[in-house]
């Protein structure tokens, strides 16, 4: 889809070489089928022997692109980047997501997120190349809270309408993905059998939906986000941050 | 009607590729319905990543979205996630553009490309709320219509679709816009009045509607009583089809359309592009409609003749628009046997060359023709993303193409798959068909020896070579030489297949990969089914048996028990050899082929007589032309180098063919001459036969 859309707009996207050549794109963590984001990033790198390439700079060349996106997918802000940092995918250390659930009160879902934070390890089950592992989730979910109850009716402690949370999820080793964290709360459960939880929603809680809202690079214990919105492009290098948002 | 996206969008995160259902695609209309609008849902009955690609409905579905009186959406089948989750929640069958409901639609119109579909056509009339049988619809329910290939015998879909249109869909589609407008307000229509059309009936509805040419309303006819085994057939020789129309307007027999001036109609300008990955995924680019080669077992080159070519110059405009539009890095150019364009060097260069492409556009050639220039020009456009070539013998002996009418020398592929090899290439796949009619296990086994001959050939210009065999079970097809021939059973496609992984299994290098044989006689019942056939899809359906094209959905058992309960057997439906003058379930309609001209090239297949491409030799009346006053359209009076067949073969002569030329001829304009003068084959690379070859 991206590929398509910056031909269509005449970006002079630079190409691998050799028998297959493939525009030189590289995107930040995937975004699990189904769930919402607000922020995602994309490296398109240019081709400095193209003449238009001199022409062009971040801002141009993310007025360009967008108008050849999708609907629903916008360019939030652009910037030259020097071509020997590190990619997205590479840099990119968590995420922060937005999830409501339907099927639990938010005393219910609260006193899942206390018995989660408590747990020493909460193993699950993950697929790897066509084998089941066990992995404990507990090390990578970094921050879990409920929203802001703003908004939200409770009524006499029974399910109405979802309840919000906040998590900060790590991407290693591995991305946490929200339906993981589903299980993750299922697992905690009192219920007999709760210990290990395989595939599904399990218990009575359900994930209504996901919203990843930030990714965040952490280094040397100071946390930023690969691209300020808002921040004007500067410099002239080779390579375009690109900030996406999906509404 | 109100849009259903809330319930839907509510569902969609618990489905597989959720974006199967969302539209969005570039180049999709989200049409405004009002008064005065025709409203068509254009319906694909398979998965959107195989339905999204289809040309025909695109083109339609682009057609009537620039009329004033009609709007077209599109779907395809759900998915069984997508469809019980649907079924669950009380959603129907939907849109996907303003995600209305089916019903709110005047027309449900399927496209049939193949066999195994039909039962995904039941669900889906189902999954509308639309009753199930034609004969229980009302003025308020949609028509359903069916257009594509399948059409040209669709008597197994008869309970269940209203009308089918037979051939090119282009110019029918608007005749039945207007006609539908003319009825929804009770004004005259151009045709011969009928009762009832003042007051809105639906039978007077479906007999206006088998008035227009190339529609087919199956209730507008009686058939007489099927006997079993063809017994009721004999005497129609005469061409009685033994179906009777009910009305004096409606004709007794139904012929295709055919779009005669395919350069001067409109061309796709706004080819779909899906957010997610498709099949044939790339900008797709239509060079001519129609294939003269003749190839007995191929109902597509029966039933599209003539040779229809688009002008180069169009071709060029198409792909450069396209490629601009879409952001596509590849662009194939389709058609039967795109090798045979007039030109086609000259447009594939002009494409590699264009600086606009920037080097990066690859060009594939769906269908090549077997011999060495075609691989010459396919190492030319292939510069970029070099994967692997295809050719498609058919048959493993020249015997057993002669049978079929393909007529590859040995010669000519081994020229071919040596220039593969020699240019560079490291992967070869070659298509053939067991259980073709006369078939011996010399022939069956000739496909390991010419596979194998190709693996050697492969060792001189590379350490390590692949060949692929691919090898899928006949099935004979309506309006085709073959129609008359009884099919192979599964036992024995299955032992043909055995004996050939056997033979196979001690050459390095050569994959043999076949079709389930059971799929094969499943998709054989209802290819030459009469009416009977609807109780044993409406069964299958019944029993759960959707999406029977995917292997992990089909289950050849609901097809037996089908058949079973409805009284019938695979022995009478599909292995049984039909005779002259059995009366055919598709008698009544024509695709432009004599019925004389398909029984004498049955009789040539079964003497081992092959017989030239027509495009550039004289013709043999087959009827598609003479039929419909039309012509070939062929821009070049010379076949392309290698002769009418790519061998250069002296095969048969006849009378003269009409041949229409878009530019000025080459070489002179005198057909006779430029076919006397013929062709000498393409400068052949010297291919030595080698000890391993059997045949």
């Amino acid at each position: 889809m991206w590929e398509r859309a910056l031909r269509r707009a005449g970006l002079p996207i630079a190409y691998t070489g050799g028998f297959s050549p493939r525009p030189q794109l590289a995107f930040g963590p995937a975004l699990p089928t189904g769930c919402e984001s607000l922020a995602e990033y994309v490296d398109v790198v240019l081709d400095d022997g193209r003449p238009e390439t001199t022409e062009l700079d971040a801002g141009r060349t993310a007025g360009l692109a967008g108008g050849f996106l999708p609907a629903g997918i916008d360019i939030m802000a652009a910037r030259v980047v020097d071509p020997r940092i590190a990619s997205v995918q590479a840099d990119v250390t968590s995420c922060r997501w937005e999830m409501s659930f339907v099927g639990l009160s938010r005393d219910e879902l609260g006193e899942r997120i206390d018995r989660f934070l408590a747990a020493p390890s909460v193993p699950i089950l993950r697929e790897r190349k066509g084998r089941e592992e066990l992995d404990d989730l507990r090390p990578s979910v970094l921050a879990i809270a409920l929203s802001d109850p703003r908004g939200i009716r409770v009524d006499g402690g029974t399910p109405a309408g979802p309840v919000e949370l906040v998590a900060d999820l790590a991407t290693r080793p591995r991305g946490v993905r929200p339906v993981e964290v589903t299980r993750a709360l299922c697992a905690v459960s009192p219920v007999p059998g709760g210990g290990t939880v395989r595939a599904g929603e399990g218990g009575t809680l359900v994930l209504d939906r996901a919203r990843r809202t930030q990714q965040w690079i952490e280094r040397d214990g100071l946390r930023r986000e690969p691209l300020e919105v808002g921040v004007p492009p500067a410099g002239s290098g080779r390579a375009v941050h690109a900030l996406e948002r999906a509404s | 009607m109100e849009t259903l996206w809330p319930q839907i969008e509510a569902i969609l995160a618990r489905v597989a590729k959720p974006a199967r259902y969302i539209g969005g695609e570039l180049g999709a209309c989200v049409p405004e319905h009002g008064d005065g609008k025709v409203a068509w849902l254009l319906v694909y009955p398979d998965t959107y990543e195989i339905g999204l690609p289809n040309q025909g409905l695109q083109i339609l579905y682009e057609i009537l979205n620039d009329r004033e009186d009609a709007v077209a959406e599109r779907s395809y089948a759900p998915w069984v996630d997508m469809e019980a989750a649907m079924r669950a929640a009380g959603i129907p069958f939907f849109s996907l553009e303003n995600h209305l409901p089916a019903r709110a639609f005047d027309l449900l119109a399927f496209n049939l490309s193949a066999e195994l579909v039909y039962t995904n056509v039941l669900n889906l009339i189902d999954l509308s709320g639309i009753p199930l049988h034609g004969a229980d619809r009302t003025g308020d329910d949609p028509l359903v219509v069916a257009g594509g290939h399948c059409t040209f015998n669709p008597e197994p879909l008869a309970d269940f679709v209203d009308c089918f249109v037979l051939g090119d869909g282009e110019e029918v589609v608007g005749e039945i816009t207007a006609l539908m407008r003319a009825w929804q307000t009770g004004t005259p229509g151009t045709h011969a009045p009928v009762p009832g059309w003042e007051q809105r009936s639906r039978p007077a509805l479906l007999r206006a509607l088998s008035q227009i040419a190339g529609v087919y309303v199956p209730s507008c006819y009686e058939v007489p009583p099927t006997r079993p085994n063809g017994a009721d057939g004999h005497g129609a020789s005469s061409g009685d089809p033994g179906v009777r129309p009910l009305f004096p307007e409606t004709p007794a027999r139904v012929e295709k359309r055919t779009l005669a001036d395919l350069g001067g109609s409109p061309y796709p300008r706004r080819q779909l592009v899906p957010l997610i990955e498709v099949v044939h995924d790339r900008l797709n680019v239509e060079l001519f409609r129609g294939c003269t080669r003749g190839c007995r077992f191929c109902q597509a080159g029966m039933v599209t003749r003539p040779v229809r070519e688009r002008p180069a110059a169009q071709v060029r405009q198409m792909v450069s628009d396209g490629l601009a539009r879409t952001g596509y890095d590849e662009v194939a150019l389709t058609s039967l046997s795109s090798a045979d364009y007039s030109g086609i060097e000259g447009v594939v260069t002009g494409i590699v060359d264009d600086p606009a492409c920037s080097g990066q556009v690859a060009v594939s050639l769906p269908s090549l023709r077997v011999d060495a220039f075609t691989v010459a020009t396919a190492a030319q456009i292939q510069r970029v993303r070099r994967t692997g070539l295809t050719f498609a013998p058919e048959g493993g002996t020249w015997r057993m193409r002669q049978v079929i009418n393909k007529l590859i020398r040995e010669e000519d592929l081994y020229a071919a798959v040596d220039a593969a090899f020699g240019q560079g290439w490291r992967r070869v796949k070659l298509y053939f068909l067991v259980g073709l009619p006369t078939e011996t296990d010399e022939d069956t086994l000739g496909i390991v020896s010419l596979a194998r001959q190709c693996v050697e050939i492969g060792r001189r210009y590379h350490k390590s070579v692949s060949v692929t065999a691919s090898v899928g079970g006949f099935v004979p097809k309506p309006q085709t030489p073959f129609q008359w021939f009884g099919q192979n059973t599964v036992e024995e496609l299955t032992r043909k297949v055995r004996i050939l992984r056997e033979a196979a299994r001690t050459v390095h290098g050569l994959t043999v990969r076949w079709h389930d044989p059971e799929a094969t006689v499943a998709e054989g019942i209802v290819s030459r089914g009469d009416r009977r056939t609807g109780a044993v899809l409406e069964e299958v359906w019944r029993q759960g048996g959707t999406f029977q094209e995917w292997s992990e959905h089909f289950d050849f058992g609901r097809w037996t028990a089908a058949l079973d309960r409805v009284g019938l057997t695979l022995e009478e439906v599909v292995y049984r050899h039909r005779d002259e003058h059995e009366r055919l379930p598709w008698d009544h309609l024509s695709a432009g082929l004599h019925r004389d001209f398909l029984w004498q090239e049955w009789m040539d297949a079964l003497a081992e007589h092959g017989l030239e491409d027509c495009r550039w030799t004289p013709c043999y009346d087959c009827g598609a032309c003479t039929g419909f006053g039309v012509e070939h359209v062929v821009a070049s009076a010379v076949p392309p180098a290698g002769g009418s067949q790519g061998t250069g073969q002296d095969l048969a002569t006849g009378g003269q063919v009409p041949v229409r030329f878009l530019q000025p001829a080459v070489g002179g304009s005198d057909r006779t001459a430029a076919a006397s003068r013929g062709c000498p084959p393409a400068a052949p690379v010297p291919v030595g036969t080698g000890a391993g070859l059997g045949t």
